[in-house]
């Protein structure tokens, strides 16, 4: 598909993070290096500890780094840092005073963006999402896999062209975790957004991602990255392919777990 | 209609709305107390300067020469102003703290240690400074009732997610926008839990101010009518004092029904 020479949306290049304590430094990410062209679904995954979420924080400009080069945004994708930012965490973190729709709403606020155009965003968004109806409830009503689709819809509410997702269905059960992948699948379908996904859980990152970036964690590094080619599109089915099987296990062994 | 529903709380129990009935066992237990009290003095041969009975004490209000409507202003006063006062400086002095670092990290250990000292015993100190009369025993109910307000306050600035804040950071919202939107409404249910602590302890601060020197109020009422032994009236003073705190309560748990989410509310 990317055969002829496109700018990349996101390039990262010998990127280089450490932590300091005291004098003890902890190397959080060395040398990672990748590109992620737009539309594409990214899965950065690996053990806790390899940096993924520092990785995510840097993307998010949330954080600064030692060395390297991060840039995001191309002539045919510009990037405004400061409103082409939607991210979801592994709690929903849905403010618990305001209904469903008043929290989708919130960085369609924080942006200042038009009221009228944002409710009428907010309402498909949430009937994208499944939540419907669910407008006037408030958190505490929705069950875990309910708010987490309240959280993916408040982080598409301003049209951010980038979205960040550290791992939004860890606390999920098993059940609702597989219905949520097959959901996510469905949302960057339908928004064409670009995601960053991070997880730990290795089936998810192969049976979501168009592409894995493998950390690895002591030492941190870059371990691999890899174009993930399944049959389209993907159905659970996919699961039990022979190829789903072969990049598990590729993940499996640059994670030292053979 | 039993043998349809297992679900025990569906069975008929009394036939009464499950609010309606809760209330109505809480009146029951109150009335209750009145009359155990009413039979003990009536047929325990109790002399009336141990314990009066309730009729005796409610007689004291239109008996006596003992200015109640002007003593129970004036000790509701001093309750209220201080409690609204340590309401006022706590909640605007933990916001300054979460606003800056430095500051909290200056004055908070501070307060922490003022707040050891036990308040009453300054009251003879804020008589020497403020003499004798309302202000004095305003500032005793004070200094009792907004070291809760201000540390739970300060814990509800501290509790937000820190993920919350950098979605709205990753925003790049500014300060304000975080304050408002984010870090006051969630402190909000840990400022009512303190400010339902300092509403209690607010009474209790004014009343000690008006044992130790006062000329009004109803703590002042109590000394002048121990002389006498006129207990009836030292326990209607009594009564009328907790009336003065639950309306207190009941003023501010009323406020958070009103603002603060069910859900988020802290037990």
């Amino acid at each position: 598909m990317s055969a002829h020479v496109t700018e990349p949306f996101i390039r990262v290049e010998s990127l280089r993070k450490a932590y300091h304590r005291g004098d003890e430094a902890f190397l959080a990410i060395s040398n990672a290096s990748f590109e992620v062209a737009a539309g594409e679904l990214v899965a950065l995954v690996g053990p806790s500890g390899c940096g993924k979420t520092t990785l995510l924080k840097i993307l998010a400009g949330l954080q600064d780094w030692d060395s390297g080069e991060v840039r995001i945004g191309s002539a045919a994708h510009p990037f405004d840092p400061s409103r082409d930012i939607g991210m979801v965490f592994q709690q929903a973190l849905l403010l618990k005073w305001r209904r469903v729709l008043q929290n989708v709403l919130l960085p369609a606020e924080i942006l200042g963006l038009p009221n009228r155009a944002s409710r009428e965003r907010a309402g498909e968004l949430l009937a994208m999402v499944g939540l419907g109806g669910f407008e006037d409830k408030y958190p505490y009503e929705l069950s875990g896999g309910m708010q987490q689709r309240a959280a993916i819809a408040r982080a598409l509410i301003h049209d951010p062209k980038l979205i960040l997702m550290d791992e939004p269905f860890g606390a999920l059960d098993a059940l609702t975790r597989e219905k949520m992948n097959l959901e996510l699948l469905n949302i960057w379908k339908k928004s064409g957004k670009t995601i960053v996904f991070v997880t730990h859980g290795i089936a998810e990152a192969v049976f979501l991602g168009t592409r894995l970036i493998v950390l690895t964690a002591g030492p941190a590094r870059m371990a691999d990255n890899i174009e993930v080619v399944l049959s389209e599109p993907r159905t659970l089915e996919v699961k039990t392919s022979e190829r789903f099987g072969e990049y598990t296990r590729r993940i499996y062994h640059l994670l030292g777990m053979d | 209609m039993s043998i349809l529903s297992p679900d025990k709380r569906s069975q008929p129990r009394l036939l009464l709305p499950e609010a309606l009935r809760r209330n109505s066992l809480a009146v029951l237990s109150h009335v209750a107390l009145m009359a155990a009290w009413y039979l003990f003095v009536t047929y325990g041969n109790v002399p009336s300067f141990v314990m009066p009975s309730p009729v005796d004490t409610f007689a004291t209000l239109g008996g006596a020469n003992y200015d109640w409507i002007r003593n129970t202003l004036v000790t509701a006063s001093e309750i209220y102003g201080g409690y609204a006062l340590a309401v006022l400086v706590g909640v605007i002095s933990a916001t300054a703290f979460s606003w800056s670092r430095p500051v909290e990290e200056t004055v908070m250990p501070l307060l922490v240690s003022l707040n050891m000292i036990p308040k009453v015993a300054l009251g003879p100190l804020f008589i020497v400074w403020f003499s004798y009369g309302i202000f004095p025993n305003t500032i005793i109910a004070f200094s009792i009732s907004f070291f809760p307000v201000l540390l739970n306050t300060a814990r509800g600035f501290r509790e937000v997610e820190p993920e919350l804040l950098e979605l709205v950071r990753s925003l790049r919202s500014s300060k304000w926008q975080i304050f408002a939107k984010i870090q006051l409404p969630s402190a909000l249910p840990y400022i009512f839990s303190g400010m339902k602590v300092g509403a209690i302890l607010a009474v209790a601060g004014a009343i000690v101010g008006e044992f130790l020197g006062s000329s009004r109020g109803l703590g002042y009422l109590m000394l002048q009518v121990q002389v006498t032994l006129d207990t009836a009236a030292m326990f209607m003073a009594v009564i009328l004092i907790t009336l003065i705190g639950v309306s207190l309560y009941g003023l501010v748990t009323g406020l958070e029904r009103l603002v603060v989410v069910r859900d988020a509310r802290v037990q």
